[in-house]
């Protein structure tokens, strides 16, 4: 299901140090032409559709195709992520819709608690730095 | 109109990029959950002054397997006892594996899951009435008591979209920016000049700039993942990238760890999923959380039959598991397929309808029965949504509604990988604690040798997809191993503090190598007047398609139903032999098509390795994830030991070995 860009969306975000949906892709496939200031995917057949790229373009100008070999035209996944949830909506061929919400995080952006200031006690156990007891297991093969 | 032959993408390559130097003490490759393991814990181990790198191929915030999210936590240990957690992965692998790495694993695993959940991912709960909040209801943390929503006895679910963003987040502040570099593919690992057996740095390119990064090290850890599309895929079109493992995994991990002499365990295991039909969607929820059945196509209830039973029987003590080992569950699905009994259902509409009967049976209201069906509703296309939106659109596009209809299941193509119902990998330490055996003779038959985690290779370390024989770690026991890395590469730094890493080619000449395809392209691309079809060279997309096409055939793919023999293994050699020739004319136009390249290189000498292991291991040990027809079933008489195999750089050759494989926590009872 390889994600597309509509030019008509796109702003090449500007041509700024970060295109956006570049910057995120983890199969490395969106690239922005600087001519036509457009993103595109430069290899649809290799996409996961992770939706990576659709839920970080900040013009919304990116959707999800089915893969032509398997799926029927017509049926659309498409996310609307915010902070703390994402809204999806699913249309199928026959025109029903479905909306799901989840959350996604209980914490703000940002938030995660990285320890900055904690010290491990002893390199030579095998205890990590957020834990307080080991366990040996008990019980063994004769 | 190929007219005029020129790079493909936006960033064509130069024949001489610019070539930057670093000197580290610590190098972290990757950026998965394994490496922010890593990169959460490692500086509250090391000094100040220790010089520390992580770099990723891609964006640590959607990075490796769990870039999309996930729709559970798959090892969760609890109020289990550790010891049946090593017992379930015992039984599900085969009985092969080693039980020091997977009892280590169960012991630090719950603390990463509490940090997940305080840095922000959402974990469902069961409330007073034992129905499922998720995971932004008020509810106690796991740490304070809160019961999760359990599937099975290892498994958690999450609404976990952001799974990978969340844990990303924590490590780059752990770690700090500074120090982190994405979009630098790693391709190789170096060797000291002076230290025989040691780990001195790696060499890699940025798919951003013409630069190739050469890196000088004490100590790495070498984390990228398991390796997809080395097997053609049941989708040969654009469903290609709709790969079940993340379609970037090239098997890097392997490739670069076993090119440095670092010994491999149980390369012949593979993972060939049972997921549903070409949009590859998980099943496990639908297991476990709906309690769905499988059906074939004459509408039975196959898998609790008489003849399951007695086929079964056959396989002990795997197959008297209450939870049939997975393999085991593609051989009977396998065997209804090849006797003309397919296709197989998943039957999710009597799944999802039992629930709603169940409701109204016990006397709910229409308007409450409503509500209730909402919510499931809602948890059965979150599974997809979360960790496989592929499906959900696959759905959407067939008008599946699964509450009126079932939908296909079948085994896909095989993978390789460490981390999930798999095991091959690399062979690591264990712990040096007194309840590991102690095992005479090389590091290759040994299970200690210092340093956690490490591999044979001096201050070369793995975790995740790369640790072998130590399977059901997911994405939880992954960040967790991943830590346990981070101290011990600390330690090795102290321990080893006059080390000074040298490396026996010069940066220039490495970039030489890393650039070769570049420069063979800009020498023939005038040649012809096509992109891709030229006399001198060959492109990466048409060798990965001979690739998958010869282990296909040759190495028990889906075009054999995964059955092959040593006659049938050793053409696969010899077609990967010359493979592995022609993949040096590989050319590359941009930097997209170099990392495809390198990519390539790396899938080649993994799924070698994949066929000499099966080829030397002369049995089937995993029925229903590939079959020797010379040697058809288990033979644990003979085979219930590892197969290691140890490239060594200096002379070029090969070794495969047979290793005995201990039973550390009791047999009896075997679960």
């Amino acid at each position: 299901m390889p994600s597309y860009v509509d030019p008509s969306k796109c702003d090449g975000c500007k041509g700024g140090d970060k295109t956006a949906c570049m910057y995120i892709c983890p199969n490395d496939l969106m690239v922005l032409n600087k001519e036509e200031m457009r993103a595109y995917n430069q290899e649809p057949d290799a996409c996961w559709e992770c939706y990576s790229c659709v839920k970080i373009c900040p013009q919304g100008a990116i959707a999800v195709r089915g893969y032509n070999d398997f799926v029927p035209m017509g049926g659309m996944v498409h996310p609307m992520r915010s902070s703390d949830s994402i809204m999806w909506t699913v249309k199928f061929r026959n025109g029903n819709t479905k909306r799901f919400k989840f959350p996604i995080r209980t914490t703000a952006e940002g938030a995660a608690n990285a320890y900055a200031d904690l010290k491990g006690a002893n390199l030579d156990d095998e205890l990590l730095s957020t834990e307080k007891a080991l366990k040996t297991p008990t019980m063994l093969a004769k | 109109m190929a007219l005029p032959n020129k790079p493909l993408g936006e960033l064509p390559a130069v024949a001489n990029p610019e070539v930057v130097e670093h000197d580290v003490d610590v190098l972290i490759i990757g950026g998965g959950m394994a490496a922010c393991g890593t990169a959460f814990e490692i500086k509250k181990w090391a000094p100040a002054d220790m010089k520390i790198k992580l770099v990723d191929k891609a964006a640590m915030e959607r990075s490796g397997a769990v870039a999309q999210g996930l729709s559970a936590i798959n090892t969760y240990i609890g109020e289990n006892p550790i010891e049946n957690y090593v017992k379930m992965v015992r039984n599900d692998l085969m009985g092969v594996v080693r039980e020091d790495l997977i009892y280590d694993l169960g012991r630090h695993v719950d603390d990463s899951v509490h940090l997940f959940e305080e840095w922000g991912l959402p974990v469902w709960k069961k409330d007073a009435n034992g129905d499922n909040l998720d995971g932004s209801k008020p509810a106690p943390k796991l740490t304070e008591g809160g019961q999760p929503v359990r599937t099975g006895k290892w498994q958690i679910m999450i609404n976990g979209e952001s799974y990978k963003c969340v844990v990303a987040e924590a490590a780059k502040k752990a770690l700090g920016e500074e120090n982190i570099m994405e979009r630098v593919f790693i391709v190789k690992l170096l060797l000291d000049k002076n230290k025989a057996n040691q780990i001195a740095g790696a060499v890699g390119f940025s798919t951003r700039e013409n630069k190739v990064h050469v890196f000088r090290c004490k100590t790495a850890l070498c984390a990228c993942g398991g390796a997809v599309n080395i097997f053609r895929p049941r989708s040969t079109g654009e469903g290609k990238g709709r790969a079940w493992y993340p379609v970037w995994n090239a098997g890097s991990t392997y490739t670069m760890c076993a090119q440095v002499g670092a010994t491999l365990t149980m390369m012949e295991n593979r993972f060939t999923p049972a997921r549903f039909k070409d949009g590859y969607g998980p099943v496990g929820a639908w297991f476990l959380l709906f309690k769905a059945k499988v059906q074939n196509g004459l509408g039975e209830f196959y898998a609790n039959s008489d003849a399951v039973k007695e086929e079964l029987s056959k396989f002990m003590p795997y197959g008297q598991s209450p939870v049939t080992p997975t393999c085991l569950r593609n051989h009977l699905m396998l065997n209804e397929l090849k006797a003309g009994r397919g296709p197989i259902y998943m039957a999710t509409d009597v799944a999802l309808n039992a629930f709603l009967d169940a409701k109204k049976a016990s006397g709910m209201n229409d308007k409450d029965v409503a509500k209730f069906w909402k919510h499931l509703e809602s948890e059965a296309w979150e599974d997809f949504l979360d960790m496989s939106v592929g499906q959900a659109g696959l759905w959407a596009g067939a008008n599946i509604e699964p509450e009126k209809v079932g939908s296909e299941i079948m085994p896909t193509e095989p993978y390789m990988l460490g981390s999930h119902s798999g095991c091959c990998g690399i062979w690591t330490s264990g712990p040096m604690e007194d309840w590991v055996p102690t095992v005479d003779g090389p590091r290759s038959h040994q299970y200690k040798w210092g340093y956690n985690r490490m591999t044979t290779v001096d201050g070369l370390f793995t975790a995740g997809d790369g640790v072998g024989a130590s399977g059901h770690k997911f994405s939880s026991g992954s960040h967790a191993e991943g830590r346990i890395v981070a101290k011990q590469m600390v330690k090795f730094c102290r321990d080893n503090a006059s080390f000074k890493p040298e490396l026996k080619q010069s940066a220039q000449e490495l970039a030489d190598e890393i650039y070769a395809p570049v420069k063979r392209y800009l020498q023939h691309v005038g040649a012809t007047t096509a992109a891709d079809v030229n006399p001198n060279y060959c492109k990466p997309a048409g060798l990965m398609m001979r690739l998958m096409k010869a282990t296909d055939e040759y190495g028990g793919g889906v075009a054999t139903y995964y059955m092959t023999s040593g006659k049938l293994l050793n053409i696969c050699l010899d077609l990967l032999r010359m493979l592995r020739e022609d993949a040096e004319l590989m050319a590359a136009g941009d930097l997209h098509e170099l990392m495809r390249a390198w990519e390539n290189y790396h899938r080649i000498w993994c799924v070698e390795t994949h066929i000499r292991h099966i080829e030397f291991r002369k049995e089937s040990r995993y029925p229903g994830f590939y079959y020797r027809s010379d040697f058809p079933t288990c033979d644990d008489a003979n085979w219930k030991a590892f197969v290691n195999s140890t490239f060594d750089p200096a002379t070029q050759e090969w070794k495969c070995e047979k290793v005995n494989c201990i039973n550390i926590v009791e047999t009896t009872p075997w679960l």
